[in-house]
């Protein structure tokens, strides 16, 4: 009993730490791998608590997939944070000191911690151990609910997976291609340039201009051509035409 | 000492859900706010899994009957198990003296997990674009600009 | 000397032997943890240390685009088709005890290998479209801007 006491502890300790750290660092890189190690060490906290099945998809979804594809992103993007004022802290600490209060409120009508005789383990639970080995025959209950019992969901699932795929390819493009925005109401193609691209004015940029030499040679500041009024007035009252 | 356990779980899941839901509130940059969702969902994972734990209980794999007498599932018997003899496959009791912990939460988590992947990645695509037309992931910076494109046409 | 000669050593010698784990826990599913999902994740993040190592161009040689496209497809026609088969043989919608009728324990054996492979296949095929659709996309800082 006490040395998993122990263990149990432990392992808390380190997901508040790994929490406050995520809150208070600004390198988005330290941030990433912070939470590649927060679902590690979920992980091993669900072996603790008898999910096996969940801790070994725990570990290889949320530490290895997800930590891929967030440094993938990270890479195409900024690397730091721009730092938060204290001001703008006020409104979501008390939001969720609030949302916290209730939830401890709610903790005492939960069900004592591994009570065998809750409702949540007597019903339906109980139900698939007792009908797995009659049905089925295979040890692995969790397969057995997840791949017969509730082989609808798991179909779900499957299609959320496969649009989750489409959605990223269409957005992104197999081979890093799409995403050219062209836009054509009624036909009629508006611009030779890609969607609303914002070229921030070199002096009123967030990131220093010297640190962004490509996009200022690639790009000329060009105005899509279905908005002629207000630039075009501007103009001829600059360039005295009249 | 159980019992005084038992509430410290469920205060400490919680504590870790509301830093979670912090850091998507607070964070001013996008990639940060996906780190503080998934910081999120995998508490509410904890939280469940939690729930669904029958102490003395042990991972919902079924052992095999006769080869259990005093209710400890030896170790042996799972490992055969596993190594898919058919002998006892077909002779698959549950034994009534066995306790296991609950298997639904763990069917439903698992769902949940990859789901929770599969929007992460859709999330991630979103802010690559962003990122590519705005110029910059900071939330404020990106109103911004929105801001003076609708209003003068172009983005300053 | 190549300075990253003890990574392509290494990862060589153990690319293979993840895959083979990953259709290990396929198959073992059945008798302890694992499953399709795990076995996709663990063959797709073979692959993506395959890329990681030796670059995104000889991983998609290795691994064609194209191949991953259709897995997706073919992950949830599998499943889905296996519906469809059992509506066909008389039953409801995924109700495998109709493959086997006098013995609907071996249908349900049946169903799950089936079903199971479904999602082996989805799962791998879209981490991996995930992955190229990130690594081919060109950034806009140059690495000394680290």
């Amino acid at each position: 009993m006490s040395p998993t006491i122990i263990l149990d502890i432990g392992l808390i300790t380190m997901l508040l730490v790994i929490a406050f750290a995520i809150i208070r660092m600004r390198s988005l890189f330290a941030v990433v791998m912070l939470q590649g190690v927060y679902s590690l060490v979920c992980a091993a906290w669900f072996v603790t608590l008898d999910a096996v099945d969940v801790a070994f998809t725990e570990a290889a979804v949320g530490a290895g997939v997800s930590t891929v594809l967030m440094l993938a992103a990270m890479l195409l993007a900024d690397r730091e944070s721009k730092e938060v004022s204290l001001r703008r802290q006020i409104a979501p600490i008390i939001i969720v000191v609030m949302t916290g209060l209730a939830l401890f409120y709610a903790i005492g009508d939960m069900p004592l911690y591994g009570d065998a005789n809750s409702p949540v383990n007597s019903h339906v639970g109980a139900d698939y151990l007792k009908l797995t080995e009659k049905d089925i025959h295979i040890p692995n209950v969790v397969t057995a609910v997840l791949a017969s019992y509730r082989g609808f969901d798991t179909f779900g699932e499957t299609v959320v997976i496969f649009a989750a795929g489409l959605g990223v390819l269409l957005l992104l493009g197999l081979n890093g291609n799409a995403g050219k925005w062209r836009a054509k109401p009624n036909g009629v193609r508006v611009g030779r340039s890609p969607a609303p691209a914002a070229r921030l004015k070199a002096g009123a940029s967030v990131i220093a201009p010297d640190a962004m030499p490509k996009p200022k040679a690639k790009v000329a500041p060009k105005k899509p051509r279905g908005r002629p009024r207000k630039t075009a007035a501007k103009k001829t009252t600059t360039n005295k035409k009249a | 000492m159980l019992e005084l356990f038992s509430t410290f779980n469920y205060a400490v899941i919680i504590i870790l859900m509301m830093l979670g839901l912090y850091v998507v509130f607070a964070a001013r940059n996008l990639i940060k706010k996906l780190v503080g969702l998934s910081v999120f969902q995998t508490s509410v994972f904890l939280f469940y899994i939690s729930i669904g734990k029958v102490s003395g209980g042990q991972p919902p794999i079924l052992v095999d009957s006769h080869k259990t007498e005093d209710g400890h599932a030896s170790v042996e018997s799972v490992q055969v198990a596993a190594a898919g003899d058919s002998a006892v496959q077909h002779s698959l009791h549950h034994a009534p003296e066995v306790l296991y912990s609950n298997p639904l939460p763990h069917v439903l988590i698992l769902t949940a997990i990859v789901v929770g992947v599969a929007t992460l990645a859709i999330g991630l695509a979103l802010t690559v674009r962003i990122r590519e037309v705005y110029g910059s992931i900071e939330e404020d910076e990106i109103d911004r600009i929105d801001y003076q494109y609708n209003l003068e046409g172009v983005a300053k | 000397m190549n300075p990253h000669s003890i990574l392509r050593v290494v990862s060589k010698f153990l690319i293979p032997f993840i895959a083979v784990f990953a259709f290990y826990v396929q198959f073992h599913g059945d008798f302890g943890p694992g499953g399709g999902f795990q076995a996709g994740v663990i063959l797709a993040a073979s692959v993506i240390l395959y890329a990681l190592i030796f670059g995104l161009d000889a991983a998609k040689k290795a691994v064609p685009p194209s191949w991953v496209r259709i897995g997706m497809m073919i992950g949830v026609l599998l499943y889905g088709g296996t519906g469809v088969a059992t509506w066909m043989l008389g039953g409801e919608f995924l109700n495998y005890g109709v493959f086997t009728p006098d013995h609907p324990s071996h249908g349900q054996h049946y169903g799950i290998l089936l079903v199971e492979l479904g999602v082996l296949f989805a799962v791998a095929s879209v981490m991996l479209a995930i992955f190229y659709a990130f690594g081919s996309r060109q950034a806009e800082l140059s690495d000394e801007d680290w």
